[in-house]
């Protein structure tokens, strides 16, 4: 197991490498000048070059990628043009709000998909199967950003339930962060009207976020599901009299958990990736409307910082994916 | 003989089932749009964004089914002509995603060595970050704009291809047919062409098929937030990214076009799972 755990965290600790260069590539490949789009648009050429100097950017390709890489470690992303702003305190800032997010879909995805995909497979080829799997292809074609148009025209817009954007109203003070997760800090706080407010902002963007993934995790689990229901062990508990609560939520379930579990690994980092759209469209002070913002107005640093974010929880995710197999499947540690 | 008998058993397969027939369908009417759209638009001159002010942002009626823009052009004529450039980009990003993958894939899954295991770490690394955001990072890079944006779909693409083909020719290799070829003095490069890739292309075709849908969404996305195609290109994702500003009292300008681009990624993917039963049954699953 030991050896299973070391091996794992060193592939992870390589692709972190292999993420840095990465990005250090695509920075340092594309055509156009980083020392001017550093210098901003109105600049002159001995700006520029002052700016080139001052960066470091003079240097040979070598010696910048060293300082890059150190930069990285001690948690410097470099300074966003736009605003002069450090982008590692801007990254600080703005994760929160897409980690509660992603969080709150994440776990209505879950909790829904497992019973979708349970129930689908234990009335497999009646109406609610077929209904469900119509549903669960739907869910992975419909573009994010126009059902989320189409959800604030419905709920927000005409029948005035939920609020249309944004992650806290205009006028309310969250106090100081304590988590930096409001659905959490309010009730350490123990505010209820607080609480029940954020969820309403998270309603609809968190349901939108969490489509494609419900419909995946549906998809793996209702076949796994279908697959383990029809395995002797199922047959021999079923003889022994188990009941079948029992032997769908305990036996199969368990054995249909795990390709489940590598899926929800692998759509944590889609989730991540989709909120750069989801949260454009609500207007939610994450990392992905950080990353829009800052692409158009071509500034550069805070793109690839969120790159890195992303690309480190991704793998960060599939580690634990990966070591909790190692747990449930003992097959795997001696493989 | 043999093959149209396959392809007749193929087509009664897909006959069968109504999700397949259904993404068949929608997939059809999305061709023929692209195909004969500048003939049967209601306003040919609005695709390139005509200014009639005095008609803009009116309702559906009889005259304009879909409605009119802030410009006063037609909605469903944008819309139809729409249907050409996601379809375009759709097929070019798949297209040439396959063609630096599979090749990559099948020289790796064949070579071995030290071959494979650069082109595989290669893989994982750029499989390591999801597409999306990739891309907009190589968008930043290279600027916004409908071109730059399919190269960046094309260079966060072609990995999964990678992958795809890797593994079926690692299996093939294996098969006693291969080794038949070799005993028998064929030349390593008729072995690949001639033997592995027609084995290998069935997966290859399905995940095609479902590519092409994820591709026009990817475009749409992009030009949604701003770093695709520009206006007044009549692109799904960058109308809708307009009609936002108009929303909810102006509602049909950001429902229609996203209608076309659900039902297009929709089409592709029922089509492209209806093929997955027949042609790659074993791998029926996610």
């Amino acid at each position: 197991m030991l050896v299973y755990l070391l091996r794992r965290i060193a592939l992870a600790g390589l692709m972190l490498f292999g993420l840095v260069c990465l990005t250090f590539a695509i920075a340092n490949l594309a055509p156009s000048d980083p020392a001017a789009l550093a210098a901003g648009p109105d600049a002159g050429r001995s700006q520029i070059e002052q700016v080139r100097r001052e960066y470091g950017l003079d240097r040979p390709l070598p010696e910048q990628f060293l300082r890059y890489v150190s930069d990285l470690v001690q948690g410097e992303f470099g300074r966003s043009v736009a605003t002069g702003r450090s982008v590692g305190r801007d990254l600080a800032r703005y994760f929160p709000a897409t980690l509660e997010l992603c969080l709150v879909a994440m776990a209505f995805g879950m909790v829904a998909g497992i019973s979708l995909g349970m129930l689908s497979a234990l009335f497999k080829d009646r109406w609610l199967d077929h209904v469900t799997r119509i549903f669960a292809v739907s869910g992975i074609a419909l573009p994010p950003f126009w059902f989320g148009l189409l959800l604030q025209l419905g709920f927000a817009a005409w029948l005035g339930w939920l609020p249309t954007s944004g992650r806290i109203g205009v006028s309310t003070d969250p106090g100081d962060p304590i988590t930096g997760l409001l659905l959490v800090d309010s009730l350490l706080r123990g505010n209820g009207p607080l609480f029940v407010q954020c969820l309403s902002y998270i309603a609809l963007p968190a349901l939108v976020l969490s489509l494609p993934c419900l419909a995946s995790i549906l998809r793996v689990n209702r076949s796994e599901m279908v697959e383990a229901l029809r395995a002797d062990y199922i047959t021999a508990a079923r003889a022994h009299g188990v009941s079948r609560w029992r032997l769908v939520t305990v036996h199969a379930l368990k054995n249909a958990m795990l390709p489940t579990l590598a899926i929800i690994g692998l759509r944590w980092g889609w989730m991540m990736s989709s909120t750069v759209l989801v949260e454009t469209v609500f207007d939610w002070p994450g990392i992905g409307l950080y990353a829009v913002s800052s692409a158009i107005a071509g500034d550069f640093k805070p793109v690839m910082g969120v790159t890195l974010i992303i690309g480190l929880n991704f793998m960060l995710v599939n580690l634990i994916v990966d070591l909790l197999y190692g747990v449930l499947d003992p097959r795997l540690r001696h493989a | 003989m043999a093959v149209s008998r396959g392809l007749r058993l193929a087509a009664w397969q897909l006959g069968r089932s109504f999700a397949s027939m259904l993404g068949l369908a929608l997939v059809a009417v999305i061709v023929v749009l692209a195909l004969i759209g500048p003939w049967i638009v209601p306003y040919p001159d609005d695709v390139e964004g005509a200014v009639r002010l005095a008609g803009k942002l009116q309702p559906p009626s009889a005259a304009h089914w879909f409605g009119t823009d802030e410009v006063g052009n037609d909605v469903l004529t944008r819309t139809i002509i729409g249907a050409r450039l996601s379809l375009l980009v759709g097929i070019g990003i798949t297209l040439a995603a396959a063609a630096i993958g599979v090749p990559l894939g099948i020289l790796a899954g064949t070579a071995g060595g030290r071959v494979r295991e650069i082109i595989m770490r290669l893989t994982d690394l750029f499989l390591s970050v999801p597409g999306l955001v990739l891309a907009i990072a190589l968008v930043a890079a290279l600027g916004a704009g409908i071109v730059n944006a399919m190269i960046a779909l094309v260079l966060v693409w072609w990995p999964g291809y990678v992958r795809l083909a890797e593994s079926k020719a690692l299996s093939i290799r294996e098969e006693a047919y291969i080794e038949a070829a070799r005993v028998a003095g064929a030349p390593r490069l008729r072995i690949l062409w001639r033997h592995v890739l027609p084995n290998s292309i069935s997966p290859i075709i399905v995940k095609m098929s479902m590519d092409i849908g994820q591709a026009i969404l990817a475009v749409a996305s992009l030009g949604f937030i701003g770093l695709g195609a520009k206006p007044p290109t009549p692109e799904w994702g960058a109308m809708i990214s307009i009609a936002r500003g108009y929303l909810p009292d102006w509602w049909w300008y950001a429902i229609f076009p996203g209608a076309f681009i659900y039902a297009s990624v929709l089409g592709f993917n029922l089509l492209g799972d209806g093929l997955r039963d027949i042609l790659d049954p074993r791998s029926n699953r996610g």
